[in-house]
């Protein structure tokens, strides 16, 4: 309880928002298909702790702790249907490059 | 029992209709490994009884609710502490689902690539995915519309990559879930903003919490972006324009009833949490139906009504060069995405009336263009403009119909779809919005261009050679797009009953 009370909300805003900014240029710079996917994991995760943030310092009830929580569970199923379609991507083109996939455009 | 767990029974006994659909879920996933899966398509079967089960019981939360004095408090039963709405706005499109997923269910039954193997994971997925719309339409939380929007999207990443041995499907699955993914994770982060602004997840708290806060009032910059952040979320499942982009190749990839299910349902749902999201926590009830933006520096209205702009013109200029039907399809999605956010933009109850009444005609003028793509594939082998080329003259009654579909999505009378687009523009001008009203009447001009060139394909050019006989059509798919034709037709005369329906359902949220 003390060392939360050490540092106000602005500093796990920072934190969070920094998270998001990383996240977002994950998905912008890499063309890895598994590699994006860590960047969608970081967005997530800088939500979660705004979340807890909130609810902790201004909110004060438990429901920014409780959607962190289904967010932790639902981000771990996208996660799971995300590889498994990644694998079949490898199967099909042998790589997971995101500029490999151009069979569809118009 | 304590009271928190009778009130809980209780409001399962409301939730009828969702647990109808868990159930059958379940009881697919148990068949499927059983021998029952190798009858032929007793799961999908299976899958329909289920379907029309919980729409008994959908039409029994309707009478309820309409019994009960239609508006006041009685008819906004909400459940399981406040997170989600029973009231008939929600039953509507809950109709609607059903219907969505009955279509998808008819489509499938004849689409040859689909793997019968998997027929019991693709009977899951469905059943799972429309639950997802159940609870999206109902949702009255930040948390609820989040979790319906997830249980929409997981399911139908995987419906898109179905035909695991193709690599236009896989490819389509990797780039919906990437897509979906990010537009999810943004929409997230702007949720968690809001939820630091207005301390709750509740729509109608976050409304009284911002009313409250006047510094917020004087420099609303945060909750704009995190409104801009909620939007990216929920325009990824409708598709419009800065979040159209994985559109036209999901529509082009996945299999085509995937496809059709893709372009309505999700579709539908992301108005109805539009809706309430931004009626319920971003507007103030000014009395007699009419809303205003909840903060006077935040005109949301005006950056929805420049997005439908920007999302039919987009929509309707890329379809015009498109060769394959799937893709021409994905881009009228997206032009008619932009026509239904322009009954968001109005404010008013003739605004969500008309999505209302426009949603229900879409669904079959979209089926049936899908059921024709389906159609072709399996007699002509093509899903291409060029492979109806003379097919007028070989398959009358198919061609017919999908020419009643394309005239009726651009809007032309006698047709449902054109009764829609008059009540949306009808809109529009109540609130004096010219402007608006001028640009969609251009756009379904334009629209025409490319719907009246598959007529065209199909009518007035010649049949390549050596293919002039005619085409054998099996019963299921005259007596399909009889029936999917037959309400465009009728809604274009006779549309009164369902404007009735419409106007009941679309008086919700305390107006």
């Amino acid at each position: 309880m003390s060392l939360l009370d050490a540092y106000p909300l602005q500093h796990y805003l920072l934190v969070s928002a920094a998270l998001f900014a990383l996240g977002i240029f994950t998905l912008v710079a890499r063309k890895n298909a598994v590699a994006m996917l860590m960047g969608v994991e970081l967005i997530l995760n800088s939500a979660n702790l705004n979340f807890v943030a909130f609810s902790r310092y201004t909110v004060g009830n438990f429901s920014g702790h409780l959607f962190a929580i289904f967010v932790i569970l639902l981000a771990a199923a996208e996660a799971a249907v995300a590889l498994g379609i990644v694998i079949g991507i490898f199967q099909n083109y042998g790589d997971v490059d995101a500029d490999a996939l151009d069979g569809l455009k118009g | 029992m304590s009271p928190t767990a009778l009130a809980l029974v209780q409001d399962l006994r409301l939730f009828l209709p969702e647990v109808i659909l868990v159930l059958t879920t379940l009881l697919v996933i148990v068949l499927d490994v059983t021998p029952v899966r190798k009858s032929h398509r007793a799961l999908l079967y299976l899958t329909f009884c289920g379907l029309l089960l919980s729409g008994i019981y959908l039409l029994r939360h309707y009478v309820d609710l309409r019994e009960s004095g239609g508006r006041a408090s009685s008819s906004n039963v909400l459940l399981f502490g406040n997170s989600i709405a029973l009231d008939p706005f929600a039953v509507y499109f809950k109709g609607l689902f059903l219907l969505v997923g009955l279509l998808t269910g008819v489509l499938s039954i004849r689409y040859k690539k689909l793997n019968p193997a998997g027929e019991g994971e693709y009977c899951v997925l469905l059943l799972c995915s429309t639950l997802g719309l159940f609870l999206m339409v109902g949702s009255r939380t930040l948390l609820m519309a989040y979790l319906g929007l997830e249980l929409v999207s997981i399911p139908s990443f995987v419906l898109a990559g179905f035909q695991r041995d193709s690599r236009l499907s896989n490819e389509a699955a990797l780039k919906y879930t990437i897509y979906g993914a990010i537009a999810s994770g943004i929409m997230l982060y702007g949720m968690s903003l809001l939820f630091g602004l207005a301390g709750s997840l509740d729509f109608a708290a976050i409304r009284h919490a911002l009313e409250g806060q006047t510094e917020l009032r004087a420099s609303p910059l945060l909750l704009s972006v995190s409104m801009l952040m909620i939007l990216a979320g929920f325009g990824y499942k409708i598709a419009c324009v800065p979040f159209h982009m994985w559109c036209p190749d999901v529509y082009e990839g996945a299999p085509t009833p995937i496809t059709a299910f893709l372009s309505v349902g999700p579709k539908a749902a992301g108005f109805g949490v539009i809706l309430r999201f931004f009626y319920q926590s971003l507007s103030t009830h000014s009395g007699g139906g009419d809303w205003t933006p909840i903060v006077d520096q935040l005109q949301w209205p005006i950056v929805l009504s420049v997005l439908s702009v920007a999302t039919m013109t987009v929509g309707n200029l890329a379809a015009v060069a498109q060769t394959s039907l799937k893709r021409l399809m994905a881009y009228s999605s997206i032009a008619h995405a932009g026509y239904l956010l322009m009954g968001v933009v109005v404010l008013s109850k003739d605004g969500i009336f008309a999505i209302l009444f426009y949603l229900a005609v879409y669904v079959f003028m979209n089926f049936g263009a899908f059921l024709f793509v389906v159609f072709l594939h399996d007699l002509v082998g093509s899903e291409d403009i060029e492979g109806c080329r003379g097919l007028g003259w070989r398959a009358p009654f198919p061609c017919i119909a999908m020419a009643i579909c394309l005239f009726s999505l651009t809007g032309l009378p006698p047709l449902g779809g054109f009764i829609g687009k008059f009540y949306l523009f009808l809109g529009v001008i109540g609130r004096e919005l010219y402007w608006l009203a001028i640009l969609g009447v251009l756009n379904s001009v334009v629209s025409l261009v490319y719907y009246a060139r598959v007529v065209k394909a199909m009518f007035l050019e010649n049949i390549p050679r050596g293919e002039a006989e005619p085409l054998p059509v099996p019963f299921f798919y005259s007596a399909a797009f009889a029936v999917l034709v037959a309400p465009i037709l009728l809604l274009g005369v006779y549309w009164a009953p369902l404007v009735k329906l419409a106007r009941y359902s679309s008086s919700i949220f305390g107006a």
